[in-house]
Parts: structure tokens; sequence; C-alpha cells
């Protein structure tokens, strides 16, 4: 029997319309998990570095993670791996709510699209029974509407539905894929849906999940639950960290209103420049009604104690599921401050089916662009389709005429629909201008800030998923100033890998004009900033591979997972026999599989860059010792790529081999003294 | 007919507090398979969220007694702007639709409240639920005696014979027993 997972994924072929449930090797999840790792080894195998994404090779993987379907909190995220047509890289944006679990359900862990449809189709999965409909009738709905549509034509009000908006079916590169309370929305995953032709994928499942040892499970999930109980009744003190980092769960942007740090932190317009000064009382008071007049409840997605979304009935706007930061990313965006305005785009946005992280920046790149004379007057006419666009100083309704064109795919919406580097690039601009808050071709986090942060240069410039949220969490954002309240800050701090966190912590000194050792840029020292960015990153791929919700694990300060008791989850569930080292060692295969794949298909130690203008204040030579010091901390040469002797140990001997001979990596004589040196290493630096 | 004192176990549904989460779900299911939280089957539950998120309904709902007559209702009601086929306030277990019914054999599942042995201080939905929208409560009453009701193998036996009628039943029964 196969626990934890199901052990069958499903293979369609759209060009043929065959469908097959084919059995998967069970000493994959030994090696890989499920989720993120396992998807990693199926991109390997079965793309080239010449694969495109929009190629009928590149697969379009649906994953659950491993813990999906257990009771483990928040083991929701579905997962959406294929290649991005964005970047040129792996994409694998993950959604919450409902689907995933189903899928366990009825009885599969993936589901593996190849070859692309001659028509519009969903697909029906309902345990056994798996058919490809047509849904040419579904063209042009939106991405909400459309789930429960499909959900009356099937006369199946339980199915959970993962769709695409007409966004998506234009191959937007801004476009998601929508999943009743979560969306699956990077680097234009959901535009390879489009070229698919696959409109949604409907999924019921009344099959068991089997757990290996349950009442150890219980015991695991019993502890978790007290720590979160416990939480949720005393958060963190808001002394030195942001009131909406106090909790476990996604930061709690539905349930807090004080903004302050948020609007005064993020950049608006074209991500150019910070409002310091923008939150005050008056505008506390007024988004208090709007916000808690507009949220009808709070919610949860499946197995989830916390509530970090919320069900938006707002004025007129259709309905709709909100989560987080979304809320005011298009504020900023249209350097607006009436929050009826968020929730009002924001309906229009899930339906169209598109980013709120890149969206908001597309438009406000557009208005800057109208401004400047390089978009013309005439792109904002009128035409036999739509009306003229209003003039600038209607910015809201400037925003919901661009978002219309990019949703409908009209006009000068077919260009920015590609996102900001690629539409900068076909409008004939020099795309760094314009186009200037990217890493690697995606759009990030909106902030513009004064001196360089080691921890920050590291994970902007070489984060895996191209997005720093997705990186960051487990370690504080600044340093807290009173020595002592450190010394609190780490007392219970069980969650680090290590007692020399410790003292990274205690040494920590905020930024002060006299400046000091202990202080940014200088510290964390190299060393640090990459011991403590890599165990970030550690705790994400835990998360992307079980498919658990970073707010319980990687994106929150100490979390309900962590380090040391993930591996009591996945050993009691899936009888996987490991500690947390075992686990560990697990997690680091998967990440340097992840790094090997991206060099294979053309990344380089130039890319690994954060936005240019991210930080005023730079140190180039800084920068470089830290990338340096970092990619030799995870064994990986001066070039980033991950060096024989740390693949061979990771048993990706296969790997080394093949970056050998595309010349990626350097044929070098590895001696046992050298394999030793290494080994040591290893075990000083992650203990196994 | 004689007095005689009933211990009635209730759980209060508060479903304004309910966010969907299923997590009572899923820890019924755990907790009524075998081995005890072997399996996670939220389709074998005993209580279902009834769910219609865009229009606000989240309704906990567990499973009642097994009626096999099928209901000739289908009304819907309106509350508070939200609109509910009636179905969704029905415990019973009924043919009219597939709630409440093991997956593989359509069997009817009822709540029990989770009598085990040893005893759970609460139902497990009830121990699982952190937004207390589900609470337990035991009361004692007087009550006339009536007829113990029928254990879940008699009611399953009948949903069998609604099903397949009884001769079937009784061909099947026989079959078995000469094969034992
Ligand atoms: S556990 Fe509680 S909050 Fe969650 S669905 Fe059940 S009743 Fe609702």
């Amino acid at each position: 029997m196969r626990y934890a997972e199901t052990g069958y994924n499903l293979e369609v072929d759209l060009a043929t319309g065959n469908i097959e449930r084919v059995q998967t090797d069970p000493k994959l999840a030994e090696t890989l998990l499920g989720g993120l790792g396992t998807c990693l080894k199926i991109m390997w195998d079965r793309t080239t570095p010449d694969t495109h994404a929009f190629d009928p090779e590149n697969p379009l993987i649906i994953s659950s993670g491993l813990m999906a379907g257990t009771p483990a909190f928040s083991s929701n995220r579905t997962l959406i791996c294929t290649l991005s047509p964005k970047t040129n890289l792996l994409a694998y944006p993950m959604g919450g709510g409902f689907f995933a679990p189903e899928l366990k359900y009825a009885g599969y862990d993936k589901i593996i699209f190849t070859n692309k449809s001659p028509k519009w189709v969903y697909l029906w999965v309902h345990n056994d029974k798996v058919e490809i409909r047509d849904a040419e009738h579904l063209l042009g709905t939106g991405a909400i509407e459309v789930q429960d549509l499909i959900r009356e034509e099937l006369n199946e009000p339980n199915a959970q539905v993962a769709a695409i908006g007409t966004a998506g079916e234009l191959k937007s590169y801004i476009a998601t894929v929508e999943m009743g309370r979560g969306s699956a929305s990077r680097m234009g995953a959901a535009s390879v849906w489009g070229d698919k032709k696959i409109k949604a994928v409907a999924v019921r499942g009344t099959k068991d999940v089997n757990l290996a040892d349950g009442p150890a499970f219980l015991e695991a999930l019993k502890d978790m639950r007290a720590f979160v109980d416990e939480r949720n009744h005393n958060r963190l003190s808001s002394k030195n960290i942001m009131d909406i980092h106090t909790g476990v769960g996604s930061p709690q942007a539905m349930e807090i209103v004080d903004e302050s740090w948020h609007t005064g932190g993020f950049s608006w317009g074209n991500a150019r420049y910070r409002k310091k000064d923008f939150w005050n009382d008056e505008l506390e008071e007024a988004w208090t009604k709007i916000q808690y007049g507009a949220i009808q409840r709070f919610i949860s997605c499946y197995a989830c104690p916390q509530q970090c979304g919320a069900l938006i009935w707002h004025e007129e706007d259709p309905p709709y599921m909100a989560k987080c930061y979304s809320k005011l990313s298009y504020l900023f965006g249209s350097e607006t401050e009436d929050q009826n305005f968020s929730w009002k785009i924001l309906s229009k946005s899930f339906r169209y089916g598109v980013d709120s992280f890149s969206t908001p920046q597309v438009l406000a790149m557009a208005v800057e662009m109208r401004r400047d004379g390089v978009l013309k007057e005439e792109d904002f006419a009128a035409t036999d389709e739509y009306p003229a666009c209003p003039p600038p100083e209607e910015k809201q309704e400037v925003f919901l005429w661009i978002l219309d064109r990019i949703g409908k795919g009209q006009g000068i919406g077919k260009i920015l629909a590609l996102g900001t580097k690629a539409a900068a690039e076909k409008i004939g601009v020099n795309p760094e201008h314009y186009a200037h808050n990217i890493t690697k071709g995606e759009e990030q986090m909106n902030v513009k800030l004064g001196m360089l942060d080691p921890m920050y240069f590291l994970m902007f410039a070489t984060n895996e998923k191209q997005s720093v949220p997705q990186i960051e969490g487990n370690w504080t954002q600044d340093a807290f100033r009173d020595p002592k309240d450190r010394e609190e800050f780490v007392k219970d701090w069980i969650h680090l890998p290590h007692e020399r966190f410790i003292k990274y912590f205690l040494d920590w000194e905020p930024k002060s004009r006299e400046g000091g050792p202990f202080m940014n840029p200088e510290y964390p020292t190299p060393e640090i900033a990459s011991d403590i960015v890599d165990w970030m990153e550690e705790i994400h791929n835990y998360d992307d591979s079980l498919g658990i919700c970073c707010g319980m694990g990687g994106f929150c300060l100490k979390p309900a997972y962590h380090v040391h008791n993930y591996y009591k989850f996945v050993s009691t569930a899936a009888g996987i026999d490991v500690d947390q080292y075992g686990l560990r060692k697990i997690i680091h295969r998967s990440r340097n599989l992840h790094r090997a794949f991206q060099m294979r298909r053309g990344m380089t130690r130039a890319d690994d860059a954060p936005p240019a203008d991210h930080w005023r204040h730079r140190f180039p030579e800084l920068e470089e010792k830290l990338l340096t010091t970092y990619y030799n901390f995870k064994g990986w040469n001066d070039d980033g790529v991950p060096t024989r002797i740390r693949l061979e140990e990771l048993d990706l001997g296969y790997v080394a081999d093949e970056l050998e001979d595309l010349g990626i990596l350097k044929k070098v004589e590895t001696t046992d003294e050298d394999k030793e040196t290494w080994e040591s290493r290893r075990k000083e630096q992650w203990g196994y | 007919m004689a007095k005689i004192k009933k211990t009635i176990r209730r759980i209060n549904i508060k479903a304004d507090l309910c966010n969907g989460c299923r997590l009572c779900e899923i820890m019924c299911s755990a907790a009524h398979s075998t081995p005890k939280y072997g399996t996670i089957n939220p389709a074998r539950a005993r209580i279902q969220i009834i769910r219609d998120p865009l229009k606000d309904i989240w309704l906990p709902v567990f499973a009642g007694e097994y009626t096999p007559a099928e209901c000739s209702g289908r009304l819907n009601y309106e509350i508070d702007n939200k609109s509910y086929g009636e179905c969704a306030f029905c415990r019973a277990v009924c043919p009219s639709r597939g709630r409440f019914v093991e997956p593989d054999s359509g069997l009817p599942l009822g709540c029990d409240m989770c009598q085990s042995d040893p005893e759970l201080e609460t139902p497990a939905c009830v121990e699982w639920c952190m937004r207390d929208v589900l609470t337990y409560e035991e009361r004692e009453v007087e009550v006339e005696e009536e007829d113990l009701k029928l254990d879940e193998m008699k009611i399953g036996l009948e949903a069998l014979a609604n099903r397949y009628g009884m001769d079937e039943i009784k061909d099947a029964v026989a079959r078995m027993s000469q094969k034992a």
C-alpha cells in the first residue's frame, strides 16, 4: 500500500486524447518527496535545454504535495509546474484552496498534460472516470464564474475546479490559474494552459488517502495544534516586528487594517518611490469601515486552522475570495488612496485571471509610458470595440480601462499582457528603464530602499522562485534595537536549525549613522548571510514539496512547521524512514536538481542579480563576494553551478554528467581530499 | 410505557463561525477508519460542510437517520439574502442524494458521536474544530421506553434491501454462507 501519496499520476496527451493512469515508483517519494521535488525530476527527464514553454513537449504538471489529503495543517497547495514563457526557466506557482487534496482523493498525485489540444477543452476527473470535455462554449468566461458553470454542468457541487480566465486564454504572461480560494499566479504558467487550450480542470474524489502510522501522526498534529492555539491567543510582541507578522498563517492582511508599514515601505506608481508618510488616523478610520464592510467572512483553505483569506462582497462588484497583499497592490500602482478601488479592481482582475503582483506594475508602467509619450494617445483612443481611455488624472478609471484591454486582449492590452519586460521590449524602449523592477524577467516586490542588505541581496539575486516573499520569512526583516529584546526573542526560538543562529541574531544591530561591524551592509557577513538565507530557502522547499502553505512554515516568524518537526509528519504519514537530517538531505537533493535545471536552461551567474535600482547605495565588491560565498556555501562553483562532488553525494551523478556534456560544468579532477574537505564542511553546516 | 433515563448527546452548530476548513470532515473520517486514523477520506465523513463559497454558505451538517423514502421537498429557503436548498438543512441519509453514504458500497453513514473504546471526550469533529463552531452537549432526560434503535448493521442491511430487494440479499447471504 502507498502512504500519503496515491502512487498514480494521470498522463493526458492532449493531441491524441489518450489518458493513462500510470503507477509511479515509490522510490521517487523517498528521494524527492512530492510536489516540487518530483515535478523537478519529471521536468528534467522530459525537457531539453531547447524546449520552449509553448512547444508541445513542454509538460504542464498539476501537482499535489506529499502531505495533501492528510490532516497535516495547511497541506493544500496545488502546484503548477511547467516551463515559463516569461523567463524561459522553470515556473511553479502554487495556489491554496481545496484542489490538491481533492485530486488525491480522486486517486492521483499529479496530472501531467503533454502536447496541445486542437480545440478548447476541460478535463473532468471523477475517481477512475476521466474525460476530456469540450470547453468551446466556456470561452470568454471569467476564471471565477467558469468554476461554478462547470460544477453546474457536471451536476457536482463538490467538484473542485482550477481554471483560467480570458487572460490565460489569450496566453498572457501575467495570467493566473484560479482555484476557488487560491490563485497560482507567477511566471506565466497560466499562459501554458492557454497554449494547450485547457480552460479548466475539475476534480472530485471519494477515495482514501492512507497514513502509515495514523496514531503517531495524530500525536504530532496535536503538538502542532497546541502551538497554533497558543500563538493565536498570544501573538508575538509587535514592538520590533509588524503586526501582520506577529501571528501564524499568511500575513494577516485581511484582518489587520493598520497599513502604515506596507503603505510606507512599498513603492508606488511604477515601483518608483515610497510614500513614507501616507498612513494617518483618518485613513485608518476610513479603511477600517471599508475593509470590514467588504469582508463578508474570514475563510481558510483546506485543513488549515488559520483564516488568511476573506470572502468579499463589495458594493455591486461580483463576489470573490481575496488573499493578503493583493489588497494593496493596485492602490500602490494607481497612486490612489480609496480602498474601495482595491476591492473593485480585484473583483475584475480575479475574473480576467491576472496576477495581482505583476499586473499593477504593468498598469503603472503603461501610465508612465503614456505620460512620457512612449505610448501615444492613439493607443488609448476609442475604437468600435471600446471607449477611449479616461484622461490621466482619473487614475482609477485609467487603471480599469487598461486592465480591460489586457483582460479582453484588445489594442495596447495585447502587448501589455506580456508583463513589464516583454511589453517594454515589444514597444521598443529600453526595458531597463521602464521594466526596472524585475529579476530574470519576473516582476518583484515593489520596494525601493536605501542601503543594500546582504540577506535580501542574496534572496533577490538567487532565489529559485524568482519572487522574494516566497523565500524570506523565518528571520526578522530588521535587527532589534534593544539587546534585551533580542535576548527575549531568542529564548523560545526553537525553530532555528542550529544554535549558532542565536549568536547571529544577538550580535546583529540596526543601522545607525555611526555605522559599525554588526550593521548593514557589513553584517550579516557573507558567510552568515549565506547560512541564514540558505536555511530560509530550505524551509520554503519543504513547503513546496510537501504542499504546505508557507504561511505555516517558510513565510512566518516562529512558525508551526520547522526543521525539527517536518520529518515527523513525513515519516508517520508517508512511512519514509527519515529524521530531520535525512529529510534535509532529500530537500537538498531537490534544490540542487532545481539549480542544475535552471543552469541547463542557460541561467548564469550574471542572471543572479536584483533589480538594478532596488537599493540606492550599492557595494559591487561586497555583492560579488556575497554571491561567491553563497555559491560555495552550497557546494556550487564560482559560476553558481553545483559541483560534481555535491551532486554525486546527493545521488545526482547523472545531472553532473549532463552538465559536463553541455559544457556548463567544467570537468575537474576531484581528489579524496577534496571530498573529505567538503564532507566535513557539510556536516558542520547542515549536520548530516 | 415505562419511563427510562437516557443520555441525549448533541452537537451544536454555530454556522456563522465556520470558515470552511473541513478539518471536521477530515478528522471524522480518520476517527472512523480501520485501523483508526489509518485513512482519510472526507467522502466517508459523517459531518459534511455544505458549501457554496461565493454565496457565503458553509454549513456543517451531521448525518442523521436513514430514511428509505425519497424526499418530496425540493424547496429553497431565503435566509439573510442567501438561498439554501432544503437539503442543506436536512440531516437525513436518503436515496435522493449521495451525501452520507459509503462511497464504495452505498451504505448509509450515521453520526455515532464517535462512540469508541476507549471513549473520546468529545466527538473528533468537535475536538478539531478550532473556530468553536461545534460544541458537544450531553444531557440526561427521562423518556418513554422505546424500541432500541437499529444498530448500524441493521441500518446497512435495510439500505441494501431497499436498493437490491430482499430476495437478492437473501440469495447473497445464502451464497456466502455456502462458501464459508
Ligand atoms: S472544522 Fe469547524 S470551521 Fe472547519 S469546516 Fe468544520 S465546522 Fe467549519
